[in-house]
């Protein structure tokens, strides 16, 4: 009973909400190109669907987004069981990987476009360089943490260290590594649209940058809506995977209790 | 001498600090027989973690030598297994799964044991949870997953790091129960370290009385009581005059206060 009326009550908010914004722009005037009325967002909205223009745009926005996620995640996997692993690569290699992430790498988004072309491939690449290095801390991190208990267990019994990364260090990461994965989807989603920006043929990123010239104000707050809803389900897609892995994990379990009473 | 399950000479341990060296054991000497359960009982920093680590062949000695069965001990071995003060499982792992860990690791053929572990798992009492995971168990039942899992590869000793020490005081004495009853079943060494003198009293045949710095054996005590013992055993005159008797060797080396 309790949870239909937080559904209500919800509902209502979203409609007072979206009512007194109608209602103000209208009444004082504010011009469009300032700040559209939902009215005309959602028309917006309605046009671009309806043509078929916003669905090749996100299309291509989302498989960017994903080529780069699956990349940059690969790559931050790899590194960050490499300098976990290793003292030697962590030595070497590491500083050089912080001395990267310390730069804002959307300031690299020009050279991308410049050395890959205004196509996919930029826009695939600046998106893994943003989301690998959540993945490569966590990775790092994570292969590290292994209780110093478990690990006398396993070399009590003569565990070899190849058997000690495969049944212990890796199962151990793992809640490291979906939690870099939820970041590491969402950066990748910014560093696609980012890279459109730039420069780019097609994608929603670029459609913004269109808009903006045309002072199409409300087309731009439809494709905000479009990414904000896309950013969602991309997450949410990233936690159902990560409650299939992480069922034994105790901060997972706490939440999935939070989401039973709270449904 | 092939009886000896544990052979310990001279055995030192030394842990170097910034301002010196720190003799966790000093030269201590003891033999275990085959199938006898012994107890170490000391303060904490007495050495007793230490002693059983190198047991383990998880840490090597300062100095003297250390052989289980006949072999000096080069480094973790199989023949053993090992319980720690906390049950130590895999989340991620069922019960079952926990309790087949050594066999994983040890490449044994999962299929072969899958009876060991299941009769075991009845001996413990937790038949019927093998498909649970860690989380879903009590305290006592973990410690008593991990208490399978040291005894799934049928190891000729069990080597028991204060197994007890972070249950409640009921868990803790129905636990003790439990042991001695897997002990008269299973008729494997024990080696048994804890904090506790009625502990030690109540499941060995002989307590070994350590005191720190430096760490070294002070009592070899054979206890006699009749087995298999209740807990009612330890209101009786002998069992306080054991643990009278231990207490007295701290109070004389200044180990324990009162």
């Amino acid at each position: 009973m309790r949870s239909m009326r937080n559904v209500a009550l919800s509902v209502l908010l979203f409609c007072v909400s979206v009512g007194a914004w109608e209602a103000l722009v209208r009444v004082l005037e504010v011009p469009a190109f300032i700040l559209p009325p939902p009215s005309q967002v959602a028309l917006a909205l309605w046009r671009g669907f309806s043509s078929g223009l916003y669905l090749q745009h996100l299309s291509h926005t989302l498989l960017e987004t994903l080529l780069g996620f699956i990349a940059g995640s690969a790559l931050g996997l790899v590194l960050g069981t490499a300098v976990a692993l290793s003292r030697p690569v962590e030595f070497f290699l590491y500083p050089y990987i912080v001395m990267f992430q310390s730069l804002p790498k959307v300031a690299l988004a020009p050279l991308i476009v410049v050395w890959f072309g205004l196509g996919l491939t930029s826009k695939v690449i600046n998106a893994a360089l943003i989301a690998f290095f959540p993945l490569l801390v966590n990775t790092m991190v994570g292969l590290r943490s292994a209780d110093e208990e478990r690990v006398s267990l396993m070399r009590s019994l003569a565990a070899s260290e190849r058997q000690i990364f495969w049944m212990l260090r890796l199962p151990n990461s793992l809640p490291f590594v979906m939690a870099g994965l939820d970041v590491a989807m969402i950066f990748a989603l910014i560093g696609a649209i980012v890279a459109e920006f730039v420069g780019a043929q097609k994608g929603l990123g670029m459609l913004i940058q269109s808009m903006n010239f045309n002072m199409d104000v409300s087309g731009q707050f439809s494709i905000l809506l479009i990414l904000s809803v896309v950013g969602l389900l991309l997450n949410r897609g990233v936690m159902m995977i990560r409650k299939r892995v992480l069922f034994w994990d105790p901060s997972e379990k706490e939440r999935i209790e939070q989401e039973r009473v709270s449904a | 001498m092939a009886t000896e399950a544990i052979s310990v000479q001279h055995l030192s341990k030394l842990y170097t600090t910034r301002d010196g060296g720190v003799a966790a054991l000093e030269r201590i000497s003891f033999a275990v027989d085959e199938g006898e359960f012994v107890a170490v009982v000391g303060p904490s920093g007495c050495g007793k973690s230490t002693l059983l680590k190198i047991l383990a062949g998880l840490l090597s000695p300062s100095g003297g030598s250390a052989s289980l069965r006949g072999t000096a001990i080069q480094g973790p071995r199989r023949d053993i297994g090992v319980v720690f003060q906390a049950p130590v499982l895999f989340p991620w792992r069922t019960v079952l799964d926990n309790v087949l860990l050594p066999i994983d690791v040890q490449g044994l053929g999962r299929e072969r044991f899958m009876p060991a572990a299941m009769d075991l798992l009845a001996l413990v009492g937790l038949r019927e949870f093998e498909r649970r995971y860690p989380w879903e168990l009590s305290g006592g039942m973990q410690q008593r997953v991990a208490i399978t899992r040291a005894l799934i590869h049928d190891p000729a000793m069990l080597l028991m790091d204060e197994p007890f020490g972070a249950l409640d005081a009921m868990t803790r004495e129905h636990m003790n129960l439990e042991l001695q009853r897997i002990w008269m079943e299973k008729k494997k060494t024990v080696f048994f370290i804890t904090h506790s003198i009625p502990e030690a009293v109540f499941l060995a045949d002989r307590v070994l009385v350590m005191t720190p710095r430096p760490g070294r054996v002070v009592d070899d005590l054979r206890i006699k009581l009749p087995r298999p013992r209740p807990l009612d055993v330890m209101t009786t005159p002998e069992f306080g005059e054991y643990t009278r008797h231990i207490r007295g060797q701290f109070n004389v080396k200044g180990g324990l206060d009162a």
